[in-house]
């Protein structure tokens, strides 16, 4: 008796000992609560059927994650709230006026093809999220450049169609900008808390930097990617984004508008396919926001976050294998391959 | 393989479509599977290219192998290969100039492709002229089949047509004749060809 309960004294288990609270559910939920004020923007500002695209969105990525893992007899994770991001990220991506099939599209290709079929959470090269996205803008390239008008009344409204900032800016000039909505100082305010077209998640940089600052304070993300993002894409908007010349561009303008401040905080630092290694973060932000400067710029489209993204995503692998560590203790490696 | 005498042609035929299908097993010649396949009518006729390329070349190196040194026999069969791709060449140009005008490129470019290579060397060089036949009927028959499956499936949700017919009255998923919607389709078709062939595989009876 007394020797059996000595022997219960010693437990002998496999490493790690201590466990923190924070799981990866645990990490994932704060995400999606982080969101919350930039989604409730977005409804704010456009209105119930914001609401609804969201809503389809989130309940699609849901189902299919569920589906899946039941069709292939895997573990079923919804619960980890990962798909809830997923969709909630796309949705808050898609501008206010499409029907409702392309957030339902959208999120299966995200949750399906990008995720599942890449063996789920963990394993997917790009974040699910902007592969919808990419998928939708490239099926409907008429229906995904529809942008309303902001009404900031909770109500059904026809909302007039327009174009985003961006667009403006690229076609026809910040002046055209100006005469938009006043003065510069107006322009900023309206900016910064979204009384803008865009996409729905993206237009209200306070409420989004709001998600940002509780997710950097309680460490979720790091600083590295979103500030070499950030700066970088502002410096070359300094530099090359003028119409007189070199050094006369805007950079506060092109920071605040487009997805660039959601993208830069909540997609650029997805766990999964972004380097984690801090140098490699600040080479992969400063990739993503010479790429976004690049499209935005001189490419096709007014808005270049998603590809850029998307583009440095494939470069992730490669990027984290680059800036490895030596192993403590192991000899260094000579010679010009590491 | 080289003792094809007593694999029947039908086998050989099989094994060409099913076991050993060129863009759904092998995962070769994608680059064509993806390019020349947004419209049925284009897939069609790049696989009825192959067919033809393939059978000619393994008949013709099946004629030749005794004659053929074991040295040079890759330049020869490249020869051959691109004998046969002109003719078929001159022939499309002729008589479906329509369908040249789109897919003419890759017509040329089936000299570069490695299952026709591939059976030469492994097939035709090794046996008679019969099991040749059949052997690139089977393999050419694969790829058609293979490019019939992907062009149906990105010209119906491409563009909501078959044949230059409307279907589904609208344009569903306008990726999918894009390229990246090839990568797509072929991803897709290929999961679901290795599906049922697992399932078919594992019945009794079939080997």
């Amino acid at each position: 008796m007394e020797r059996s309960r000595d022997q219960n004294r010693l437990i002998v288990s496999t490493s790690p000992h201590i466990r923190s609270e924070e799981t990866t559910q645990h990490i994932v939920w704060s995400v999606n609560l982080a969101l919350l004020p930039a989604a409730l923007m977005g409804i704010y500002f456009f209105g119930p059927m914001a609401a609804a695209i969201i809503a389809v969105s989130i309940t699609t990525a849901v189902l299919c994650e569920y589906g899946y893992q039941k069709a292939l007899k895997k573990r079923v994770t919804i619960d980890d709230g990962s798909a809830v991001l997923t969709g909630l990220l796309f949705g808050l991506t898609l501008p206010p006026s499409v029907p409702l099939y392309i957030p339902f599209v959208g999120s299966f290709v995200a949750i399906v093809l990008a995720k599942q079929l890449f063996g789920g959470l963990g394993f997917n090269i790009f974040n699910p999220a902007l592969i919808g996205r990419a998928f939708v803008q490239i099926s409907f390239p008429k229906l995904m450049t529809v942008w309303l008008e902001p009404t900031a009344a909770f109500v059904f409204i026809d909302a007039k169609t327009t174009a985003t900032p961006l667009g403006i800016l690229k076609e026809e000039g910040l002046q055209k900008l100006l005469e938009h909505s006043g003065t510069y100082l107006n322009l900023y305010t309206n900016m910064l808390f979204g009384h803008r077209p865009g996409s729905l998640g993206e237009t209200s940089v306070v409420a989004l930097l709001m998600g940002a600052a509780f997710l950097l304070y309680r460490r979720y993300i790091s600083w590295h990617i979103p500030v070499s993002f950030l700066s970088t894409a502002g410096l070359l908007a300094w530099v090359f984004g003028g119409s007189e010349g070199l050094f006369t561009g805007d950079p506060v303008l092109h920071l605040l508008s487009g997805g660039i401040i959601l993208s830069a905080f909540f997609m650029a630092t997805d766990y999964v396919t972004s380097p984690s290694i801090r140098k490699g973060q600040i080479i992969f932000g400063i990739g993503c926001g010479f790429l976004t400067m690049l499209i935005r710029l001189k490419g096709g489209y007014p808005e270049g976050v998603m590809f850029a993204i998307l583009l440095m995503n494939c470069f992730s692998p490669l990027i984290d294998r680059s800036f490895r560590s030596n192993v403590f203790g192991a000899a260094e490696r000579k010679g010009l391959l590491k | 393989m080289s003792d094809a005498n007593q694999i029947s042609y039908w086998e050989l035929i099989k094994n060409g479509i099913l076991k050993e299908n060129t863009i759904f097993k092998l995962a070769l010649s994608l680059c064509p599977a993806i390019a020349v396949t947004t419209s049925l009518k284009n897939g069609f006729f790049m696989g009825v290219a192959v067919v033809f390329v393939q059978v000619m070349v393994n008949l013709t190196v099946s004629a030749m192998r005794k004659f053929i040194h074991q040295r040079i026999r890759l330049p020869i069969f490249m020869l051959v290969i691109s004998g046969w791709v002109t003719v078929v060449n001159l022939l499309m140009d002729a008589y479906v100039p329509d369908v040249y005008k789109e897919v003419g490129l890759y017509i040329q470019l089936i000299v570069a492709f490695a299952s026709i290579l591939a059976r030469a060397e492994m097939f035709a060089s090794k046996n008679r002229l019969t099991p040749s036949l059949f052997d690139g009927l089977g393999m050419g028959l694969g790829f058609l089949v293979a490019l019939v499956f992907i062009s149906i499936f990105r010209e119906l949700f491409g563009k909501g047509t078959i044949l230059g017919v409307s279907i589904i009255g609208a344009k569903p998923l306008l990726i999918l004749v894009l390229p990246a919607g090839g990568f797509f389709a072929v991803g897709i078709l290929m999961a679901l060809f290795n599906w049922l062939y697992a399932r078919y595989a594992a019945k009794p009876g079939a080997h």
